[in-house]
């Protein structure tokens, strides 16, 4: 995880991302995707000033934000680990998976143990070869709880 | 010596990077010169890693390859090898096919122009710089292509539309966000073959005097985003996008843009408000998107696959494309077989096969081994289809005749040990999860629509009409097809499995 910034570096850093992609049409979901690629999540504390920068309402940055399941209002853990819940990888055992995972962590979708943060997916395109994962951003085929155990051992979880 | 390892993300996934790096590794230690190419996948995943090596004798498979074998595969000069699976081209699986989209995925750099252009790349949009925006327009309307996206929508006549609409900007949006589950078409080509997207958005541009060009990528594919990005800048450099295409004078130029989890914004006017900024809420139609779209001006809107499909109809004429398929679905339709089934990936052909030739004769049945029970075609708003159904020929109309869609052209297979109760619920769930909130049938409708798939589970059979008076209001009552078409899993798991509904019934009354 980043080191915690102060809040002025948070919002000058803020205030940069602004800068580079206020050209955009339609600037504020790349901005927020930036800002959440700088911090981990995005900040309240930013909303304001982006709002200001690109002339429209708090309300409306808010619910921008809290539309997309993308975005995160607080840090995740260390590592995230997504596993597909959708069609083709339930047919290939993903519902098992997932609640091994859960019992693995003790905790549910959305959580936080040891570190790592499990989240559903509804899909990644891997769906002839699922089940299927996303974990840091890297993707994994053929998912399966022992596999799945390994790569938790490996973050130490 | 010319070695391909995949750098399609489920290549990736099964390992693909891993056995390139070994495969480096192996031939520098040998002192073998290897020139190391990430093509894209053939689209025979249970194959991937599917490595290849070019030969006198042709292009040779290898698959699946793990870093364990890749020592022997030197050993063994990639010849005679028990991995060996003969000529690519000569793969049962490929030769069956009619590639014309996918002719170039998996065959070439992706990244390569002078190797797009060796394999027919450019020559589309040479044609379509000679040609007038009527020409363009009418090139594409009789060529038959329609919507890949799901609705079937004639692409001409939408860009007739965009075409004939005055105004000082107009844009070519691709969407990209290809959420259906069982489909990886748009992501394979974008990861395998992103020029011809490239090349396809650039011909519509010209077509309907758009210069902008966005593809909205979703977010749950890393690898597609940094390919299609380095695309676009090996196409500026080219010239194939900028100021003036291939030297034309015409301007086109693209970007990519990235969704943000919401299964909503693939619905086009959706899409529009997330690529502007705001929540991704369906809008209401008219306006349509094609007179005011993005930023309120004339737009394209485009799925991936009916873009990507554009360069081969200008390069082999219109009436070569139409000449493929059944009824009023021309062309080809890439499937992607998912699931628990053996022979998993992508296969293009013709319209016209049945879900049985599809599933059984393509896909090779289950990979479990047990019977196939039900195949949900065109993702989560799909119908779910049964046995006794498989004599249905994959074509719009068809799909339609029996209560289903053909989508985004993805079949999920699922065998005996599937509860179709379960498959309903999640339909519902799905649609829970995912409602952008505007309209009440939807938005409460699938949350009334858990609890009464609940209700039955736990016996109640009286909450079986009540279901079903759901789903109609539902499909009456909603804007979009997420509302809309929610009832089309519900309603066929419902009536093509009612003892899933009934058995749970019997176990509760115990
Ligand atoms: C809930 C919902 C999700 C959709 N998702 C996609 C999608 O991921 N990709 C896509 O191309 N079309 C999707 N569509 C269809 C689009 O609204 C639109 O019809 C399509 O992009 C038009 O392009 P086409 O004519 O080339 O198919 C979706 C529609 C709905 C209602
Ligand atoms: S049907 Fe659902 S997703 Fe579509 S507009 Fe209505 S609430 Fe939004
Ligand atoms: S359904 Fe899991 S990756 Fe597509």
């Amino acid at each position: 995880m980043a080191p915690a910034l102060s809040a002025e570096a948070v919002l000058n850093r803020t205030d940069d991302i602004v800068t580079e992609q206020a050209g955009l049409e339609g600037p504020l979901l790349p901005i927020l995707h930036a800002v959440q690629a700088a911090f981990g999540y995005v900040p309240q504390e930013t909303l304001p000033l982006i709002a200001d920068r690109l002339n429209i309402s708090r309300a409306e940055v808010h619910g921008v934000v809290s539309f997309y399941h993308d975005f995160r209002e607080a840090p995740a853990g260390k590592h995230v680990v997504k596993l597909c819940r959708a069609e083709a990888c339930q047919a290939q055992g993903a519902d098992a998976l997932a609640d091994h995972a859960k019992a693995r962590l003790g905790v549910d979708f959305h959580g936080t143990a040891k570190d790592v943060t499990l989240e559903p997916v509804f899909c990644l395109g891997l769906c002839a070869c699922g089940p299927a994962a996303l974990v840091d951003g890297r993707v994994v085929g053929r998912l399966d709880a022992a596999r799945l155990d390994e790569i938790l051992a490996g973050f130490g979880a | 010596m010319k070695i391909y390892v995949p750098r399609d993300a489920a290549a990736k996934a099964l390992g693909a990077d891993a056995v390139a790096a070994e495969i480096t590794e192996q031939a520098k230690s040998r002192g073998i010169d290897v020139t190391l190419v990430r093509n894209g996948s053939r689209g025979m995943v249970w194959l991937e890693p599917l490595v290849e090596a070019e030969t006198p004798a042709g292009r040779m498979a290898f698959g699946p390859v793990t870093v364990a074998d890749v020592a022997a595969l030197f050993d063994a000069g990639f010849g005679a090898h028990p991995l060996a699976l003969g000529e690519t081209d000569k793969i049962d699986w490929m030769a069956r096919q009619t590639r014309l989209t996918f002719a170039r995925c998996g065959v070439i750099d992706p990244l390569s122009v002078a190797d797009y252009e060796a394999h027919g790349g450019l020559a589309g949009l040479r044609r379509a710089l000679s040609m007038t925006s009527a020409e363009i327009v009418k090139e594409t309307t009789d060529s038959g292509l329609r919507g890949r996206g799901g609705a079937g929508f004639p692409t001409g006549i939408k860009w007739k539309t965009v075409a004939d609409a005055k105004a000082d900007q107009k844009y070519i949006v691709c969407n990209a966000d290809e959420g259906d589950s069982a489909t990886f078409a748009d992501r394979m080509i974008m990861e395998g073959d992103p020029l011809t997207l490239i090349e396809g958005m650039a011909i519509a541009g010209i077509g309907v005097g758009a210069t902008k060009g966005y593809v909205y990528i979703r977010s749950e594919y890393p690898d597609a985003i940094e390919v299609m990005q380095a695309a676009i800048g090996v196409a500026r450099e080219a010239a194939v996008l900028g100021t003036s295409v291939l030297g034309s004078g015409r301007a086109f130029d693209m970007e990519v843009r990235v969704g943000a989890g919401a299964y909503v914004c693939g619905e086009e006017t959706s899409l529009l408000n997330s690529l502007e900024g705001k929540r991704g809420v369906v809008r209401a139609k008219p306006p349509l998107p094609a007179l005011e779209g993005f930023l309120g001006k004339p737009t394209v809107v485009n799925n991936v696959i009916s873009l990507a499909t554009v360069p081969v109809i200008f390069e082999k004429g219109a009436a070569f494309y139409k000449d493929f398929g059944l009824g009023r679905s021309r062309g080809t339709i890439p499937l992607q077989i998912a699931g628990n089934v053996k022979h998993g990936g992508l296969f293009e052909c013709a319209f016209g096969q049945t879900l049985g030739e599809i599933v059984d004769g393509i896909g090779g049945g289950t990979a479990s081994g047990r019977p196939v029970k039900a195949v949900q075609v065109g993702g989560p708003l799909g119908a779910y289809f049964p046995r006794a159904l498989f004599d249905t020929p994959f074509g719009y109309e068809e799909f339609a005749g029996k209560d289903g869609l053909i989508g985004h052209a993805g079949l999920t297979v699922f065998d005996d040990s599937a509860d179709m109760l379960k498959q309903a619920r999640f339909a519902m769930e799905f649609c829970a999860i995912e409602s952008c909130g505007k309209c009440t049938p939807c938005r409460i409708g699938a949350v009334r629509g858990v609890e009464t798939v609940d209700r039955i589970a736990r016996g109640d059979a009286d909450a079986i009409p009540i279901l079903t008076d759901l789903c109609n209001t539902m499909k009456m009552g909603s804007l979009c097809a997420l509302g809309g078409f929610t009832p089309y899993p519900v309603m066929s798991a419902l009536t093509h499995f009612p003892d899933d509904f009934r058995v749970a019934h019997q176990e509760a009354a115990e």
